[in-house]
């Protein structure tokens, strides 16, 4: 793990004359390439940057990124592309991940966040700039040198050679010669096939330490005085503490103190088994929750009931109402996802250090500044007294956006004046998680006498995402996260909107009232949303007597893109070609977060309803890439997690609160279940888009439609059990 | 309805597994004589340390011996990420109290040679997400290459299935036992 770096070293050194710093500032109007040179200290502090880079006269070229790193490649893919335009030597390139500092802003999400596949696609162009900004000026100061033309100089490895001479000076001895040149305003780019790094697969730089077990993840942190803090929680949603025993628990050796939260009764202590001890030994008791008969029949009724209310209109073109009247050939269907949980393998935890006027958090966030907000509340203190340490994450997922656990240890170090290790074992991972949100929809679509699609309809129920986090953003009843895959805000730069091209289109939507927390998982709704929208695409397709795959590119004859990697997916994956008995193909698309994918499924399926999934194609455009090889590692591992919930899994409630409590009872899946993957990643020149979500979508619906062609089954809610395969083979 | 109490329904308290089960935990520290140390051999060093001898292996490691390598995810011994060698056989460390493996050696991740088939098979193969989940994964491929004679790499994935990563990497686990066991093909395997 490098070491991060606090806000002071930031001010002080890194951006001091030690050699050429260019920093880079990207807000949603643009960028602005800042040379550290030019400036003071105040300027350099009001220009919060979001990377920047620093070349010194011992030739290291050091990048700092602020995005999380959680297995996606971010501490490798955004160095790639200011390394590139720098023409700098990758073996002399060292990568940071920058502290919390204000600074680390996403351009599309304005804070630093890592979520909505957005750091590629956010930092692309600025970061191109960047690197480009301080090649030009390491060629200038080199030319100035030799006293020759600039263009007769070329830069390449962290050298910049003159050819007619034979001259050449290291990055190093010219950077602070450059560092005196005043910064190009239009930097040039490079072309595409002048790119030494991005396109080519780079070894990710975070992998050898996680082979070797030295990786520091939140988990892992370890700090002179450390004392470890457990939480008696609730067992059902809104329960009351009635009673708990604190002498009980004081009396466990080891045990310091025992604090009343608001989420319920911690308890400090020196070791972590001990603190365990302790919470064991308070015997919290708790009143009912606020619906103590709450279990998944009850979830379900209530979702699919609310189908029958009144709802929030959110796309209604054209007329649906008289198109469906006079269709030929109708079909409405009800479909149900479940509650999904995180199940992130490092379980959440935060160590936190509250003194006087700062807060130190070492913490495996997506959320930096999130986390300095909620801190600097909590401890009460100005949010920028709050420095965030990132370490590595044990999976992201979307849950670790989520502040809950940075709160928990604020308070507790704060009570116990020590640095404070909060931890959640497994069985809370679960049980207080904040779940993928459950959705009901009803939805029903017409055809002309040509078998074309002509109306759709779309009924949404599912809980709000950002009720919680973003309140301000759910306006007239309307959550757009939960929307997302069907409609998308106006002005968003997520691109989460349905692709196909129906006249007469329909969709509305009401917000759940059930007590169960919710927030993104990756791919946010998009996934739940595509599962009910491609499956019931299928069904039309097959009432039209259309091939699954003509009927939908009938539907998107302006969406080159979409149209691409369906094409490319059916010609990888053999679409069309005869299946023996009990075998079929099932085929979806899907695009969201600017990047477009279509899958192929292939599966068997037993007598007794189970299915083995063979094989799974996907065809992927998402413009530019910059590194191929972890860039097919998120689509693999994203169809593998899909395929865990398109096959197995969904969260047990009982009594008011969470049923499942650990991997026995709630199962992924397992190696033996992973089918064949194969990526094709499109060549493509168009807006380049996020990585880590794409994939998960198209998974869940090409399995649900290859088991209708295997067995003619139609399963209209995931997991696909046998159980319900098999019920619906009998129907 | 009636009052639910912490200990039926509140993990920490659940009747299985060393780490969480609280009854035991207690009776741990009335067992505990005093001056007795436990010994333990990990990575090559002894280590004797003033612990109960029923105290869970993983936390031994982590919180005494700060070998954070070995990581707890389920603490239930159900997805592998706790996973070390016990005299050469891959064990969850997460269910066996230091009691149990005193006079055994021990090899954690960070016991395991750098330049190990597996190690290199896993960086060159880049089967890395997250990481957290891989230590353990690369604990148990390296002892059951070198426990199996002739180790086959369907084989050796067959007894993957108790293993669980959230990234979704089996994929290329696959692809990193396969390497893994042409390199040992080729090489041997220097124990």
């Amino acid at each position: 793990m490098n070491t991060p770096i606090s806000r002071r070293t930031f001010l002080k050194g890194s951006m001091a004359a030690t050699g050429l710093t260019i920093a880079v500032s990207i807000t949603p109007f643009g960028f602005k390439l800042l040379h550290a040179q030019d400036k003071g200290k105040e300027a350099l502090a009001a220009f919060k940057p979001s990377a920047w880079m620093e070349i010194t006269p011992d030739n290291q070229v050091t990048i700092y990124v602020g995005n999380s790193e959680m297995g996606q490649g971010i501490l490798t893919a955004l160095p790639m592309i200011i390394a590139d335009e720098l023409d700098a030597d990758w073996e002399r390139v060292q990568v940071r991940q920058g502290g919390a500092l204000e600074a680390f802003k996403n351009p599309i999400l304005h804070f630093q966040l890592t979520v909505a596949s957005a750091s590629v696609r956010g930092f692309y162009e600025p970061l191109r700039n960047m690197g480009a900004a301080g090649r030009a000026m390491l060629i200038q100061a080199a030319a100035q040198t030799w006293k020759v033309p600039e263009n007769e100089c070329v830069a390449g490895m962290n050298k910049v050679k003159h050819a007619k001479s034979g001259q050449e000076l290291t990055y190093g001895q010219v950077c602070l010669t450059a560092a005196k040149l005043a910064m190009p305003e239009k930097p040039v780019l490079k072309t595409e096939s002048q790119f030494t790094y991005m396109g080519k697969p780079m070894p990710r730089v975070d992998i050898p330490e996680k082979v070797s077990g030295k990786g520091v993840f939140g988990f892992d942190v370890d700090l002179p005085g450390l004392h470890y803090a457990v939480i008696a929680r609730p067992p059902a949603y809104g329960a009351k503490p009635v009673s708990h025993d604190e002498k009980a628990a004081m009396a466990v050796k080891g045990v310091k103190k025992v604090i009343p939260m608001p989420m319920g009764i911690g308890v400090c202590a020196e070791t972590i088994e001990a603190a365990l001890a302790g919470r064991g030994a308070l015997k919290a008791q708790w009143g009912p929750g606020v619906i103590p008969e709450m279990d998944n029949a009850y979830v379900e009724k209530s979702l699919m009931e609310d189908l029958d209310k009144a709802a929030a209109v959110v796309r209604n073109e054209g007329d649906v109402k008289a198109t469906l009247a006079k269709a030929s050939k109708k079909l409405s269907a009800t479909y149900f996802v479940p509650y999904i949980a995180h199940a992130t393998m490092e379980p959440m935890n935060c160590t936190a250090h509250v003194q006087q006027d700062r807060c130190d958090l070492w913490v495996p966030t997506q959320g930096q500044t999130v986390a300095q907000i909620v801190a600097g509340k909590v401890a009460g203190i100005p949010p920028e007294n709050v420095t965030v340490h990132t370490t590595f994450l044990g999976c992201g997922l979307g849950r670790r956006a989520r502040p809950d656990f940075i709160a928990e240890a604020v308070i507790a170090s704060k009570a116990l004046g020590q640095p404070v290790k909060l931890v959640w074992t497994r069985e809370e991972d679960f049980k207080y998680d904040a779940f993928r949100a459950a959705t009901a929809q009803r939805i029903e679509a017409g055809l002309d006498d040509q078998g074309r699609m002509t109306a759709w309809s779309q009924e949404v129920v599912c809980p709000s995402i950002l009720k919680d986090i973003a309140p301000q953003v759910v306006k007239n009843g309307i959550d757009f996260y939960s929307l997302w895959g069907l409609a998308d805000y106006p002005g968003s730069q997520h691109n989460n909107n349905i692709m196909y091209e129906i006249p007469h289109f329909y969709v509305d939507f009401l917000i759940s009232q059930l007590p169960i927390p919710v927030c993104p998982w990756r791919s946010v709704q998009n996934a739940p949303n595509a599962f009910v929208i491609e499956c019931f695409m299928d069904e039309m397709a097959h009432l039209a007597g259309k091939d699954p795959l003509k009927f939908r590119l009938e539907l998107l004859q302006n969406k080159k893109r979409a149209t691409r990697v369906l094409e490319t997916v059916a010609e990888k994956a053999g679409w069309g070609k005869q299946m023996p008995k009990g075998r079929g193909l099932g085929i979806a698309q899907h695009s969201c977060f600017g990047t477009y994918v279509a899958q192929v499924a292939d599966v068997s399926v037993g007598s007794d309803g189970k299915i083995k999934v063979n094989r799974v194609v996907a065809a992927v455009d998402c413009g530019p890439v910059v590194n191929p090889d972890p860039l097919v590692a998120q689509v693999e591992g994203a169809i593998t997690m899909a395929l865990s919930t398109a096959l197995k899994e969904e969260i047990m409630f009982a009594k008011g609160g969470v049923a499942s409590s650990n991997f026995d009872d709630y199962d992924v899946i397992r190696m033996s279940e992973v089918p064949d993957i194969e990526v094709h990643v499109i060549k493509s020149n168009d807006k380049i888009g996020g990585i880590g979500e794409p994939g998960v979508p198209p998974t869940a619906p090409a399995v649900a439609n290859a088991v209708f062609n295997a067995v003619g089954a139609r399963v209209r809610r995931i997991p696909l059990t046998p159980r319900r395969v098999l019920a619906a083979m009998k129907s | 309805m009636n009052e639910n109490s912490n200990d039926a329904s509140l993990p920490g308290n659940r009747v299985r597994g060393l780490f969480f089960e609280g009854s035991r935990v207690s009776k741990r520290q009335t067992k505990e004589k005093e001056g007795m140390m436990v010994k333990l051999t990990v990575n090559g060093k002894d280590y004797q340390l003033d612990v109960p001898l029923d105290t869970s292996l993983l936390w031994v490691i982590r919180d005494n011996l700060k070998l954070t390598g070995t990581k707890y995810a389920c603490g239930i011994g159900e997805c592998g990420s706790c996973t070390v060698h016990v005299d050469g056989k891959a064990e969850r460390s997460c269910g066996i109290s230091v009691g149990e493996v005193q006079g055994k050696k021990i090899t954690t991740i960070e016991g395991l040679p750098e330049d190990h088939p597996v190690k290199k098979a896993w960086v060159k193969e880049q089967v890395v997400q997250c990481g957290y989940c891989q230590p353990g994964l690369i604990m148990q491929v390296a002892a059951l290459i070198s426990s199996t004679p002739k180790p086959q790499a369907d084989q050796v994935i067959a007894s993957m299935d108790d293993f669980i990563c959230r990234c979704g990497t089996h994929h290329r686990v696959k692809r990193g036992i396969q390497s893994a066991i042409e390199t040992v093909g080729k090489e041997g395997l220097k124990s």
